[in-house]
């Protein structure tokens, strides 16, 4: 069948609305390549909604039920009087009781608790004899926004802890003091927070987009097929993809930590060198991440989007944005598997507190076993045929 | 290693099927080693899908063999050691020069010095001066002898070549086939698929595929033998209304025009010359019976195959 065969009708070409009808071609052809994109599609439905549904629920900036100590020096009846006032205020949630001041300290620098409690020897009895003593309240001030609520409702609950108390007589106006201590940042200054913060939040972007490209690059522009026809292997492909990257976000680490202490004068109290080798392996797992991205995606929009929807939440669930502690139970064990989360509390840990890699074994541990599990999708996802 | 019997292709069966369409049926071929085995079909005709397949980038729904005495199915990586593919599209990366890409190949493959393959390939291809060019900045020619540089850097034992010279120019594509004939000299075998008739002829062997069924293969001289084909060339005045005429007409299996000629051809002697037996002694028209050219031969095959297949 040849067109001499069957002579099509000739068709005139319209001048008028050639501005319309041009535009409507251009229309009609990108709805229909959009129509065939299927995972576009279905981001365009996913994002928002998804997006919504985790936020909308997820944040909080007044959090209650904040993981808390207490350091016990005297088991008495006040004692618990008074710490079930500050529980009463659901502000506070008592996770961990200890007998030793390390211990104590220790829980605030690693994290595991925002508030500790300490109860002095002989408080009771001081209180009874009048001498109003200082009840000790140390919060991790590190993010302000998290604690400053918390601080606040202190006050009234020197009353409500005495009400029901066996005192005899009326109490004083002040039976005790409650001495709060913002710990590692007592100005509350929010840049102390922010700025480490942003150290995880901006390695995350760029790491990300990083790898996220180059698998589908290669083959968009045609040069995976000689890649797969020669003897590499996909582990060598990765390593040999990733590797570069982690040298660009060592430098971008430093960069950013360097303005974060010469500029805005946050400091860096812990060891540099555990902040330089945790960093690195922030920066890889998150390579590992954006790499795995890439071999599951078909094109280097796709995997925009798909970086999109990792930042998107890692930003907000991570408590960068909103205090973690704030989140409900389900929102926190998301927050668990994203890289930033345990990033955030170990570059804050490092520089605000001064913890040690004993303070910062989960979330280490954590990282790797991320960035481990995000090789092994990668790996076994990438395509060695054009199956 | 080297399968011993001089074979460097030995494939029985195989099929392959995208998507519900069978691109490649019960495809069976064998390559001598050390010859040019010329792939010749149209486009769509499961060409490039073969070669992927013998090069273990595709594995085959159903059929095995030996490339170079490793199985296509189990021994992939070790074919893929051994034997230099040239994609059909230009798939070298644009944004290295060439002597970073030719480099790139030799690491890969772990060459000792790479940096001394690298300068050696860009003399022989007669790159030099070039080197420090990006890739995607070459004209199509010289991208095309870059591309063979580099699938010949690793000294593989063969080569495979999907229309290596698709829309280059004639000086360009006769260097590179002399290229070609001076590698099968020093040892390697060559398959390459290619549209053009009189590339076609430089090869030593050569098979037709269509719609994915391998239709003949041979020496060219065994092809138009095995065609049965007759064939008349005709000259003269309004060859466009005379093909018109005899399209169709019994004994008549092809007619197409060459220039100022037209071939008319057909596999029963009898009734093509009783079908052009009216036009013959027409005044104007010249006719002469000639042996089919294996564009002929190609052009009826697909014909017919076109009608058994589709």
């Amino acid at each position: 069948m040849s067109a001499v065969d069957h002579p099509a009708p000739r068709r005139e070409i319209r001048e008028r609305f050639g501005f319309l009808r041009r535009s409507y071609a251009m229309l009609v052809k990108e709805f229909i390549q959009l129509r065939r994109d299927r995972v576009s599609f279905a981001m365009i439905i996913m994002l928002p909604v998804m997006q919504l549904m985790l936020f909308g629920y997820a944040i909080n900036t007044t959090p209650h039920r904040l993981p808390s100590a207490v350091l016990l020096q005297e088991d008495s009846d006040l004692a618990r009087s008074i710490l079930k006032a500050l529980e009463n205020t659901a502000y506070f949630r008592f996770l961990y009781e200890v007998h030793d001041v390390d211990d104590f300290d220790n829980l605030l620098k690693s994290g595991k608790v925002l508030f500790g409690v300490e109860i002095p020897r002989g408080f009771e009895r001081a209180v009874r004899r009048g001498d109003r003593p200082a009840l000790l309240v140390a919060a991790d001030a590190t993010d302000p926004v998290a604690a400053s609520a918390a601080i606040g409702s202190l006050g009234m609950v020197v009353q409500t802890a005495l009400k029901h108390d066996l005192y005899i007589g009326d109490p004083p106006e002040m039976p005790f003091e409650i001495r709060a201590h913002a710990r590692y940042n007592p100005a509350a200054s929010s840049s102390l927070n922010i700025v480490p913060g942003l150290v995880g939040t901006i390695l995350t972007m760029t790491m990300l987009i990083f790898t996220a490209l180059s698998v589908t690059r290669e083959v968009e522009r045609g040069t995976m097929e000689s890649l797969l026809s020669m003897p590499i292997r996909p582990v060598e492909v990765m390593f040999g993809k990733i590797v570069p990257y982690v040298l660009v976000g060592f430098v971008q680490a430093f960069l950013i930590i360097s303005i974060g202490v010469g500029l805005f004068g946050v400091p860096l109290i812990g060891n540099l060198f555990l902040l330089a080798l945790l960093s690195t392996l922030f920066i890889t797992t998150n390579l590992a991440i954006g790499y795995t991205i890439s071999t599951l995606v078909q094109n280097q929009l796709q995997a925009m989007q798909m970086s999109m929807m990792f930042f998107l939440p890692s930003i907000l669930l991570s408590g960068f944005m909103f205090p973690f502690a704030g989140m409900p139970a389900w929102a926190q064990y998301l927050g668990e598997g994203l890289p930033l989360t345990h990033y955030l509390r170990i570059v804050r840990a490092i520089m605000l507190k001064g913890a040690t890699m004993q303070n910062l074994r989960f979330d280490t541990l954590a990282l790797v076993a991320l960035m481990l599990l995000a090789m092994t999708i990668a790996v076994t996802r990438f395509r060695r045929t054009l199956d | 290693m080297n399968g011993g019997n001089g074979i460097a292709i030995d494939v029985k069966g195989l099929t392959k099927s995208f998507g519900g369409r069978e691109v490649v049926h019960d495809l069976s071929m064998q390559v001598k080693r050390g010859s040019i085995y010329g792939f010749l079909g149209p486009n769509g005709s499961g060409k490039t899908t073969t070669i992927r397949i013998l090069c273990g980038l595709l594995t085959p729904d159903s059929g095995e063999g030996t490339c170079l005495g490793y199985d296509i199915r189990r021994d992939a990586e070790k074919i893929k050691r051994q034997v230099g593919y040239m994609t059909q599209r230009f798939s070298l990366y644009q944004d290295l020069s060439v002597r970073e890409n030719l480099e790139f190949v030799a690491r890969l493959y772990g060459l000792t010095d790479a940096r001394g393959a690298a300068r050696d390939m860009i003399k022989r291809l007669g790159l030099s001066g070039r080197e420090e060019q990006l890739a995607g900045e070459l004209s199509g020619g010289w991208k095309q002898r870059l591309a063979l540089g580099a699938c010949t850097l690793p000294n593989p034992q063969l080569l495979l070549l999907d229309e290596p010279t698709a829309g280059v120019d004639p000086k360009a594509r006769r260097d590179f086939w002399n290229e070609i004939h001076a590698l099968a000299a020093e040892g390697l075998t060559v398959l390459v698929s290619t549209h053009y008739m009189d590339e076609a002829e430089r090869c030593h062997e050569i098979a037709y595929i269509a719609y994915g069924h391998l239709l003949t293969h041979g020496t060219v001289e065994e092809v138009i033998a095995k065609s049965a084909l007759t064939t008349y060339t005709v000259t003269g005045e309004d060859l466009n209304g005379l093909a018109a005429e005899l399209t169709g007409k019994p004994g008549i299996d092809m007619v197409a025009p060459f220039g100022t000629s037209l071939h008319v051809s057909g596999r029963d002697v009898a009734a093509l010359e009783a079908s052009i037996g009216p036009w013959r002694e027409k005044s104007g028209l010249h006719w002469q019976k000639s042996s089919p050219s294996l564009e002929d031969v190609f052009i009826e095959l697909m014909g017919r195959s076109k009608d058994n297949f589709q």
